[in-house]
């Protein structure tokens, strides 16, 4: 049986109470749900997980498992089923002992134990080798170990912390593929760790984006990339270039200035934008057009992607945001309209539909309907 | 709202409340009494610095102080010299017999204490084996008793130390950072001292450090091989047998001045380890090199000798308890006359040992998880008060902590003196920082989400640490397990003070054979004992499937 969670002013504090790493976090992961905590390091992922299986005690706040409060119940009666970084295997069980752990605990045994053991072997493709000892298995192998251990319980949740980070390249795309159909074949609640990027997009229903144990946004992949609710999520997820910008009220419709040149009628503006108030636009990349007018750039060194071409660039004549990396332009190769040296310059224009706008502070989007919980 | 999960207090909690008492009553206690003793007047109970008054003005005790000081300056130092340089060619050379060379060292090391001492009398001593060989010739060797002799045989029987500690640190040297240097342009000679030396220095001192406090604390020896001369560690026992009746006010003093000086020794080595540690994980660890030209002869024979005069002793009792004897005298021939003699009237000692050994180590292993345990899993007040205590024993000598032990429980409520408990409580305190140190890496090496993995599944924390946790550490614990076996059944100066006729131990044993010139019967038993050891060391070496001890 899967279910709801619900998390409500969760508050988490280390050492005594002298750190505090969560200060105030709300959300609800929905039934059936593959849901990913996304952000950088540090910024209490493993923290928040680890308090849903019970493994860190809470300072504030409850925990919902749909309407039973979790706080009080001890991580073993929590019926979850964790994946971890490291696999934590158990050394001294062969794969089949391991995978029969947690039914024994559960007092399953006989006839129904082998079925349900050799019937999660066969789903994850490791069945022949049920009589192995674990250190003689690939770390891919392992890891498939790990998450027939966590599912073959028909946990109410499954838990996973960053379990592809151990893995090579390749390997990580089969797993999340594996992991994903696994998920949506068996419908189990999913709450998933990563601060790789790329993966959440791929993997997720929803993605929450968090920052120094705060919510920055929630919502489907889509969603917060095309849509950020401020400029942490807009430059996390994927690059963004940032510009200053002010708005000017043009017939009753506002619009924001770059510079003389470069007006962009961005739709959808929020109602509250007033005439002469300060913005930040973000734009992507590659959501820019070459023009005769708009933002001219200056190319400081490209590199050839394959499938794009990129291009370290510095605006003249537009006031960007600094950023730890340089601006960034790419272009896709088959739209490829002429090939820029380091020295050339060009110019360029945002394209409109695309821009994000956000307050001058960059913490909230000026885009109609784009909220921090997104639009359930 | 805000339901927060109250504490409770839960097994591991209870564990360590209970474990902190034991360590109170059995360690932090005894200590105690040991040290108010030291500052009380035997007299009239008051509190006074008269017993280290009277230490430091009577030359006899200052005597002993600076013979034991001599003891532990000369040895450390000779053994270093010894050890090093044997512990750099085996580690940078290929040797014939290198693996043999390593277990006997290992051996001679880990074998009991004073068959040195005692076999060396049988070779050098008055009308010694050797000595009336080469006085027949014409040609007096040293005196064996004495000093020199003490120092000679403590040598001998403690350079290992630095040699095993030289070589588990030569092969965390990258061999990259020695090409470095010669490719500079140093030569070997200056590449040992700029290079290798400044590395391995944290090492050396290590084991310089357990060079000195093993020969300062030494008993046996100096008992046997000392006619008269008085060292610290037997000063506490004769102060304490003449103090008998008295509160041995003065002998827990000595014991202090023993127990401070060990600390200072302590302190100094870790305030140089400090400021000059390294840690190296070596990728390329150095490539034993062939060895060319007359210098490769020279080492072989250098190291065979040094080999030769570890392994004599050994072979000395091993001989001579194959001899006929007749009374006190060896006849012409060999028999089991001695072997007879021991199982017929000294089985009781033989038993014992292996009862108590067992005993303690069943308590060490236990004892050993647990406290490894809550100190790395469930750190709180208690358990950093259990770290700091459990150190304690590292600093104290043998012949301290019996008698710390006897003073604390030979009264009521809890008399314990000439009982089998007491022994097998100094054994395994003895034992004590030296388990926990190899348990607790243990738990380190251990990844904590495994047993998150089991709870997770279903299986409560406690259960958790039975079947996972304990399975995990269980290789690694046995194998210390049996040097910790090896050491207790080893075991003298503690013993020494806390046995009973009916509580007598082996090693105790062939110490009263020996004082009572029975060398055929000391020589059995210690045979038995050194057979025990080899046996063990060598299930040791198959259980954990490496020829390195760690001490
Ligand atoms: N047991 C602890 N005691 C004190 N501070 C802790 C503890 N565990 C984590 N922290 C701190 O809490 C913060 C959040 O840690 P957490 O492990 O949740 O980060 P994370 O988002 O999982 O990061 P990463 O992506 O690197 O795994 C960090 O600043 C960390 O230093
Ligand atoms: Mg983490």
């Amino acid at each position: 049986m899967s279910i709801r969670i619900s998390a409500e002013h969760v508050v988490k504090k280390y050492e005594n109470g002298k750190v505090t790493v969560i200060p105030d976090l709300s959300l609800v992961i929905k039934d059936g749900e593959f849901f990913t905590l996304l952000g950088p390091s540090g910024c209490g992922k493993t923290t928040f997980l680890r308090i849903l299986a019970g493994f860190n005690t809470l300072e504030g706040g409850r925990i919902l498992f749909d309407d039973t409060v979790m706080n009080d119940v001890p991580a073993q009666k929590r019926n979850i089923g964790m994946v971890f970084q490291n696999y934590a295997i158990f050394p001294h069980l062969t794969v089949r002992q391991n995978v029969e752990f947690g039914l024994k605990q559960r007092k399953i045994s006989g006839e129904e134990l082998k079925k349900r053991v050799d019937e999660i072997l066969k789903i994850v493709k490791i069945e022949e080798f049920a009589d192995r000892l674990p250190d003689r298995l690939s770390g891919g192998q392992q890891q498939r170990v790990a998450l027939a251990r966590a599912i073959v319980i028909s946990p109410s949740v499954l838990l996973m912390d960053e379990p592809l980070s151990n893995l090579d390249a390749k390997l990580r795309i089969e797993m999340r593929t594996t992991i994903r159909e696994l998920q949506k074949k068996v419908g189990i609640t999913t709450v998933y760790v990563t601060h790789d990027q790329e993966e959440a997009l791929a993997i997720s229903d929803r993605i929450a984006v968090m920052k120094l144990g705060e919510l920055q946004q929630i919502g489907q992949p889509m969603e917060i990339y095309l849509r950020p609710y401020n400029t942490f999520v807009a430059t996390f997820i994927g690059f963004s270039n940032l510009f200053r910008g002010t708005v000017r009220m043009e017939n009753g419709r506002p619009a924001v200035v770059l510079n003389e040149d470069c007006v962009l009628h961005v739709p959808d503006l929020d109602e509250s934008v007033e005439d002469g108030q300060e913005v930040i636009v973000s734009m992507r990349p590659n959501e820019f057009h070459y023009a005769d007018r708009g933002l001219r750039v200056r190319v400081i060194s490209s590199t050839f992607l394959g499938q794009n071409m990129s291009y370290k660039v510095a605006f003249e004549n537009a006031l960007a945001v600094e950023l730890e990396d340089e601006n960034e332009l790419t272009e896709p190769m088959n739209y490829l309209e002429r090939k820029l040296n380091a020295g050339d310059t060009a110019c360029i224009m945002p394209m409109e539909n695309k821009a994000n706008v956000f307050t001058a502070d960059g913490a909230r989007s000026l885009i109609k309907g784009v909220t921090i919980y997104g639009g359930e | 709202m805000a339901a927060n999960r109250k504490w409770k207090p839960d097994f591991w909690f209870w564990l360590t409340v209970v474990i902190t008492l034991v360590l109170l009553v059995f360690l932090a206690y005894p200590l105690f009494t040991l040290f108010i003793r030291a500052f009380q007047n035997g007299a009239d109970g008051s509190f006074s610095l008269d017993n280290f008054v009277r230490f430091f003005s009577k030359n006899y005790y200052k005597r002993g102080l600076k013979n034991s000081m001599i003891i532990g300056f000369s040895v450390t130092g000779l053994a270093v010299l010894i050890g090093a340089p044997l512990a750099y060619l085996m580690a940078t050379y290929k040797f014939k017999g290198s693996r043999v060379i390593d277990i006997l060292i290992i051996i001679s090391l880990l074998s009991p204490p004073f068959i040195g001492a005692y076999s060396w009398v049988l070779l050098l001593g008055r009308s010694g084996f050797l000595s009336d060989l080469f006085a027949k010739a014409g040609i007096r060797l040293p005196s064996i008793y004495g000093l020199g002799g003490i120092i000679f045989v403590l040598t001998l029987k403690l350079y290992p130390f630095i040699y095993i500690y030289m070589k588990g640190a030569l092969k965390k040297i990258d061999v990259s950072l020695i090409e470095a240097s010669e490719s500079l342009g140093c030569t070997p000679v200056k590449k040992v001292f700029t290079v290798v030396i400044p590395l391995v220095l944290p090492t050396l001192l290590a084991g310089a450090l357990m060079v000195f406090m093993n020969a300062i604390a030494d008993f046996g020896t100096p008992m046997v091989l000392g006619e008269g001369l008085n060292a610290l560690s037997t000063m506490v026992y004769t102060e304490y047998i003449n103090e008998i009746g008295g509160n041995s006010n003065f002998s827990a003093a000595i014991a202090c001045i023993m127990v401070v000086i060990t600390m200072v020794f302590l302190g100094a080595q870790q305030y140089v380890i400090n400021r000059k540690s390294y840690t190296m994980s070596s990728l390329k660890p150095i490539k034993k090199q062939k060895f060319t030209g007359i210098g490769g002869v020279f080492a072989h024979i250098g190291a065979y000798v040094i080999l030769a005069f570890s392994i004599i002793p050994h072979i000395t009792v091993l001989v001579t308890s194959f001899l006929k004897t007749e009374g006190k005298m060896f006849r012409q021939g060999f028999s089991l006359d001695s072997y007879r003699t021991v199982f017929s009237s000294l089985a009781r000692p033989v038993l014992n040992t292996y009862k108590y050994c067992l005993a303690a180590i069943v308590v060490i292993v236990i004892l050993g998880m647990f406290v490894a345990y809550v100190s790395t899993r469930k750190k709180n007040v208690l358990t950093r008060f259990i770290d700091a205590v459990t150190m304690f024993p590292y600093v104290l000598p043998g012949a301290v902590l019996g008698l710390t032990l006897l003073m604390a429980f030979n009264k009521p409520p809890m008399v314990l003196s000439g009982t089998s408990v007491i022994i097998v409580i100094a054994l395994v305190i003895r034992r004590l920082p030296y388990t926990l140190r190899s348990s607790t890496a243990i738990m380190y090496q251990l990844s904590p989400s495994v047993e998150e993995a089991s709870i997770s599944l279903g299986c409560g924390p406690v259960k958790t640490f039975f079947r996972i946790t304990a399975h995990m550490m269980l290789p690694g614990v046995l194998s210390g397990a049996i040097l910790s076996w090896v050491t207790v059944i080893n075991e003298l100066s503690a013993s020494f003070i806390l046995y009973s006729s009916r509580t007598i131990t082996m090693s105790v044993s062939v110490y009263q054979q020996v004082v009572r010139m029975e060398y055929g019967t000391a020589g059995a038993i210690a045979t038995i004992l050194t057979l025990t050891t080899i046996l063990s060391l060598f299930i040791f070496f198959k259980v954990s499937g490496s020829s390195e001890v760690d001490l």
